[in-house]
């Protein structure tokens, strides 16, 4: 015992003893650096983490707000419809990604396993529609047309369907009231992504997860004022989502309402009268091609002449703006965008551009009087104009001697413009240009609002072209390495033209002024920028920027915002040579002008009427029919690409609506009582404090007899331009 | 050394008088105890009760609807904790040193038991024992007990009779298969978390027997083998492999095995330095943080009670460790030493990794924290274990 020492323990007990006092210590003093480290350095970082573990956000959509005619009839609203949804975050907990679930969903709501699948699968760039392009955290419609039956099976056995909900929500229809679709007008919805919700993150109109958002059409230009602003309840909630307390309470505005100018009557007879004209076009045979007219795409735009309001926009083809609800299905998708859908989402009002043929000539006789010809002086109409070796026909080549350019209108006279054209190409100095040159034709094409926006309030309205030296050089520098790749010289027509093009396409030469003089060649425009133009002529010479939206009320209607129409400009020309302008439109439709076969019987003296045929070459495709007109209220544009004749395929449509909205007969008869709107609609709907909207009945369009309306087709031999 | 029971112990307290006398008395066993030891497990008992209150108040699914249903069984088991501890010191760890084979022979047909029908399973542990009346029994708390008692018997038992200076290979060998055979039977429950102590109690117990170095490095080599075998060899259950995966990366499935780990940690960080004060944890009442009361509630004392709350209970621990290592020093005879000795490998290492788990730098295990968390037999253990401390110092004889 000698060694042990009085302690009772030998040195190496004793050290160990202290190597275990550290070791204690040490695993104190991790603990303590690392509670430290959780608590104060990182702190804050886990208290957000915290807080948004135990906020739970309820959404209550704002109800989107109606899009409604002139009138206050609803062309676009809501009806409550059983939506069924699935939760995404929900079936992907399940073993088999809620397969099983799904498949009895299919069998509940009668469709297949794959469609339902196929609609919650979430869109990319390998994934077609259908599929989900919304945030993956809300719930996925599966169907909005349960029944209520359907509704009632999933909610009772909600233990067989995790995850999908069965519940009565607001859902956009398009009511078109008397079949007007207005399809293209309007637009559609559909959800909006995760990549929107960011950017949008902090302006003063954020998307919430649930948003519906408008694409196109007024829905999109008007988006932020229909959606109005979701109502946002936080809740506190446990773990187990048992609410513990109301948090923050943000109660949303409903969406307010768009009145529109529109007149669902009106549009309902111009998209019958457009899709009638082009059917009867096709069944005639094209004597260029020899095959019957494509009429493959048409537009007619009907505005108020002093306001460059829009009473009545269609287009051809188009669609039922329905399918977009819900969700759409492959097959819809398809037929609207596909290789061979021809594009129905189109607006060809606003989004279709066309060389402008004879329509264009007032604008080359206001450049001719600018240039300082006298709008009553006597021009040769022969029957054809010789360039150098190059002759320039008139139309079916008929000649009528000196005339005045009122009377070229008229007969739309070709030979006069061309010879106007080509001399003024000459004086600014041909090939070159020299220093300050005028080039009136191209200004005042510019100046009559083509090449450019008419900032019409719908979305991505396309510009047209006005080739004049400006773009010749750029189009030149954009392309010349392709035309010079693929032209040579004497080879076929195309490469011989690319070979041309490569060597001076820069250059405007005397034949592209000779076209451009009567709206040939390569300059491009769009239904809704011919009818501002001739809406201002109409008005005394005002550019008005055409507009859909003519006020957005409150729900309540209580604040009522107008949106009052605005100018982009005058016309360039003064008042004088305005009303020779309107003189020789005038004359168009009087005994001898191009478009007067159509107006036979109307009442000229009563409702002054104004028109300009046109019939626009397009290289390899058939003519493009134009026919511009108005009166002291409305323009009335109509063009149909590859339909013919400007007076043939679009003058007895034009010539319809106009009976319709003035309640004439083919006699020219008013009846004030059958006429839709022989005035612009000046009020605006009453909407009760209750929401409720006084909309009158709107009756469907019944088109006249036949055999009240001229022969379609015949039409005097040689004067349809 | 011999002299009758009661609270004064043979030899050294007076042996006529009062009982008021005789508590109070210079020598009285009453002013010999450790005080901070005593009184920082009661506080540690009571914050036990307040926080495991806050974690349970709102849990209907759990507390059949009373409030205060975890409340009061925490200060019950407190209670009689307490008393086991009282008793333990009055009959003196010397005297149940006669009784250790039969208690260890106890823990082990309990361990044994708990492996037949009468067993009952929870959080995939087959660990308890149901008694009836809503009552468990959790052995392996017993376990680690006896293994310390039972091996520091055989271990010091030459070295006290002065035969030897430090346990020879043969006694050490003898220990550790007394160790092994209830650890053999806790693995197969599978309670890892309790193996993992008995473990390191294990190794607690030979540093402070003096053992030869080698089995003490053998002892930590073949824990590491073993650990390594047990992976590898597929011995764990899937659950126990995604424990230490999700530790390894707790970010790897939030809303899976991560879970507890993340929120565990979310609710500890939001505490910041005060806290949110008691009842006022959100991850608490949201009860986003599973087996809260018992395995994860130091995050109630992160969250609610902040840094100064949840620092003191690391004081409080430190604490009885630091008096307990100058128990293990101070005392005389190689017994108590060993005993003291594995007393502190365990609640070092037990509140080690409960703390560590819920903050994420250990592997998750289910251990409860010494005192604090919820659990009738875990809390008996340690109070026992308390009382084992406080005799060891009581008994030990002041030196001059």
């Amino acid at each position: 015992m000698s060694n042990i020492p009085e302690t009772g323990r030998t040195p190496r007990v004793q050290i160990r003893l202290v190597i275990i006092q550290v070791l204690v210590f040490s695993l104190l003093l991790t603990l303590g650096g690392r509670l430290w480290y959780l608590q104060i350095r990182n702190g804050d970082e886990y208290a957000d983490e915290a807080s948004g573990n135990h906020v739970q956000r309820v959404v209550t959509p704002a109800v989107r707000g109606s899009i409604l005619d002139a009138r206050g009839v609803p062309l676009a609203d809501n009806e409550t419809r059983l939506v069924v949804s699935a939760s995404r975050t929900e079936l992907l907990k399940m073993k088999d990604d809620g397969e099983a679930v799904l498949t009895r969903l299919a069998g509940v709501l009668g469709m297949k396993p794959k469609e339902v699948m196929d609609k919650v699968r979430l869109c990319d760039s390998k994934t077609p529609q259908p599929c989900w392009n919304g945030s993956p955290y809300q719930p996925i419609p599966v169907t909005d047309e349960a029944t209520t039956q359907q509704a009632l099976q999933i909610r009772e056995r909600s233990e067989d369907f995790p995850g999908i909900t069965a519940e009565p929500t607001a859902v956009r229809r398009y009511t078109a009231p008397a079949k007007a679709r207005t399809a293209q007008v309007l637009g559609y919805l559909s959800p909006v992504t995760d990549e929107e919700i960011q950017k949008a993150k902090d302006t003063d109109s954020p998307y919430l997860r649930s948003d519906q958002v408008g694409r196109s059409g007024l829905e999109r230009t008007y988006d932020k004022a229909l959606r109005g602003k979701a109502g946002v309840t936080s809740y506190e909630v446990d773990k187990l989502g048992r609410v513990m307390g109301e948090a923050e309470a943000d109660p949303g505005v409903p969406g307010s309402h768009l009145v529109t100018s529109i007149d669902a009557r009106v549009q309902a007879v111009a998209e019958y009268e457009l899709h009638q004209a082009m059917k009867t076009v096709r069944k005639e045979t094209d004597k260029i091609t020899g095959r019957p007219y494509e009429a493959d795409a048409g537009a007619v735009v009907v505005m108020e002449a002093k306001t460059g309001r829009v009473v009545a926009m269609a287009s051809q083809p188009d669609y039922d703006p329905n399918a977009w609800v819900g969700g759409i299905s492959a097959k819809d998708y398809a037929k609207l965008t596909g290789k061979n859908s021809n594009y129905p989402l189109l607006n060809r009002a606003t989004q279709g551009q066309a060389p402008a043929g004879s329509v264009f000539k007032v604008v080359s006789a206001s450049a001719a009087v600018r240039a300082g010809y006298d709008f009553d002086d006597l021009y040769n109409c022969s029957s054809s104009y010789s360039m150098g070796n190059r002759s320039f026909a008139n139309f079916e080549s008929q000649g009528h001697g000196p005339i005045t350019l009122g009377d070229a209108l008229k007969y739309s006279c070709n030979t006069v413009f061309y010879r106007l054209g080509h001399q003024e190409w000459q004086r600014d100095g041909g090939l070159k240009a020299k220093k300050g040159a005028h080039d009136w034709f191209y200004r005042t094409a510019h100046d009559f609002g083509f090449g450019s926006e008419t900032g019409i309030d719908l979305p991505n309205e396309v510009k047209g072209r006005i080739p004049d030296r400006h773009w010749k050089q750029a189009f030149w520098e954009a392309n010349k390495d392709s035309w010079c790749k693929q032209g040579k010289k004497g080879g076929s027509y195309v490469e011989q033209i690319a070979y041309e093009s490569c060597l001076e396409g820069n250059q405007l030469k005397a034949f592209d002024s000779i076209n451009f003089a009567i709206g040939q060649g390569d300059v491009l425009i769009t239904p809704v920028q011919l009818a501002t133009a001739y809406a201002a002529i109409s008005n005394g010479g005002t550019l008005y920027n055409p507009t859909v939206g003519k006020a957005v009320i409150s729900p309540d209607g209580k604040t009522i915002e107008e949106i009052k129409p605005e100018s982009h400009g005058k016309l360039p020309v003064n008042a004088g040579t305005i009303k020779d302008l309107d003189k020789g439109l005038r004359s168009v439709v009087e005994p001898g002008g191009t478009a007067a076969w159509r107006f036979g019987g109307w009442p000229q003296d009563k409702i002054p009427m104004r028109a300009k045929t046109g019939t626009a070459q397009v290289y390899g495709k058939q003519t493009t029919s134009w026919f511009a007109t108005y009166t002291d209220d409305y323009t009335i544009v109509m063009t149909i690409s590859q339909g013919g004749t400007g007076s043939g395929a679009s003058g007895p449509a034009v010539r319809n609506i106009y009976d319709a909205m003035y309640g004439l007969d083919k006699e020219g008869n008013q009846d004030l009582k059958r006429a839709l709107l022989p005035k612009p609609q000046q009020t605006l709907p009453k909407i009760a404090p209750d929401g409720s909207i006084d909309a009158p009945e709107v009756k469907p369009y019944v088109p006249p007899k036949p055999k009240d309306a001229e022969p379609v087709l015949a039409g005097p031999p040689a004067r349809r331009d | 050394m011999t002299g009758a029971g009661g609270f004064s112990v043979p030899g050294y307290g007076p042996e006529r008088g009062g009982v008021w006398t005789r508590l109070t008395a210079r020598d009285s066993v009453v002013r010999r105890l450790d005080w901070p030891i005593l009184l920082s497990a009661i506080t540690l008992s009571l914050l036990g009760a307040l926080l495991v209150w806050s974690a349970t108040r709102g849990r209907t699914e759990l507390n059949q609807g009373d409030p205060y249903y975890f409340l009061v069984r925490h200060l019950l088991n407190t209670g009689i904790g307490f008393v086991l501890m009282v008793g333990t010191i009055w009959l003196g760890h010397r005297t149940l040193r006669g009784a250790v084979p039969f208690l260890y022979g106890l823990s082990v047909v309990l361990v044994l038991l708990v492996l037949t029908p009468l067993g009952a399973t929870i959080n995939g542990a087959h660990a308890w024992i149901q008694l009836g009346g809503g009552f468990s029994l959790q052995p392996s708390e017993f376990v680690k007990i006896t293994i310390i008692l039972g091996m520091a018997m055989m271990l010091a038992a030459r070295v006290d009779a002065g035969d030897q200076v430090h346990p020879d290979h043969r006694t050490v060998a003898k220990s550790l298969g007394l160790a092994v055979l209830p650890m053999i039977i806790v693995m197969l429950m599978p309670d890892l978390g309790s193996v993992m102590v008995m473990v390191v109690i294990v190794l607690g117990v030979l540093l402070a027997s003096g053992a030869s170095n080698r089995w003490v490095f053998g002892l930590i080599g073949a824990g590491a083998a073993g650990a390594i075998a047990v992976t590898a060899l597929g011995l764990l259950d899937e659950y126990q492999l995604n424990r230490f995966a999700a530790f390894a990366n707790p970010e790897l499935d939030p809303a899976g095995v991560g879970y507890n780990t993340n929120q565990a940690r979310i609710a500890i960080g939001s505490g910041g330095l005060y806290g949110e004060g008691l009842f006022n944890g959100h991850q608490t009442s949201g009860q986003f943080v599973p087996e809260q009361q018992t395995d994860f509630i130091f995050t109630v004392a992160g969250e609610e009670l902040g840094f100064l709350g949840a620092g003191l209970i690391l004081v409080l621990l430190g604490v009885v460790l630091w008096r307990a290592c100058r128990i293990a020093r101070e005392t005389t005879e190689l017994y108590g030493t060993i005993v003291a000795a594995g007393i502190i490998a365990w609640f070092a290492f037990q509140s080690f990794e409960n703390i560590g788990m819920a903050m994420g730098i250990m592997p998750v295990a289910g251990l409860p924290l010494p005192f604090v968390s919820y659990g009738g037999t875990s809390m008996f253990a340690v109070w026992i274990a308390i009382g084992l401390l406080q005799s060891i110092r009581v008994q030990r004889p002041i030196s001059a």
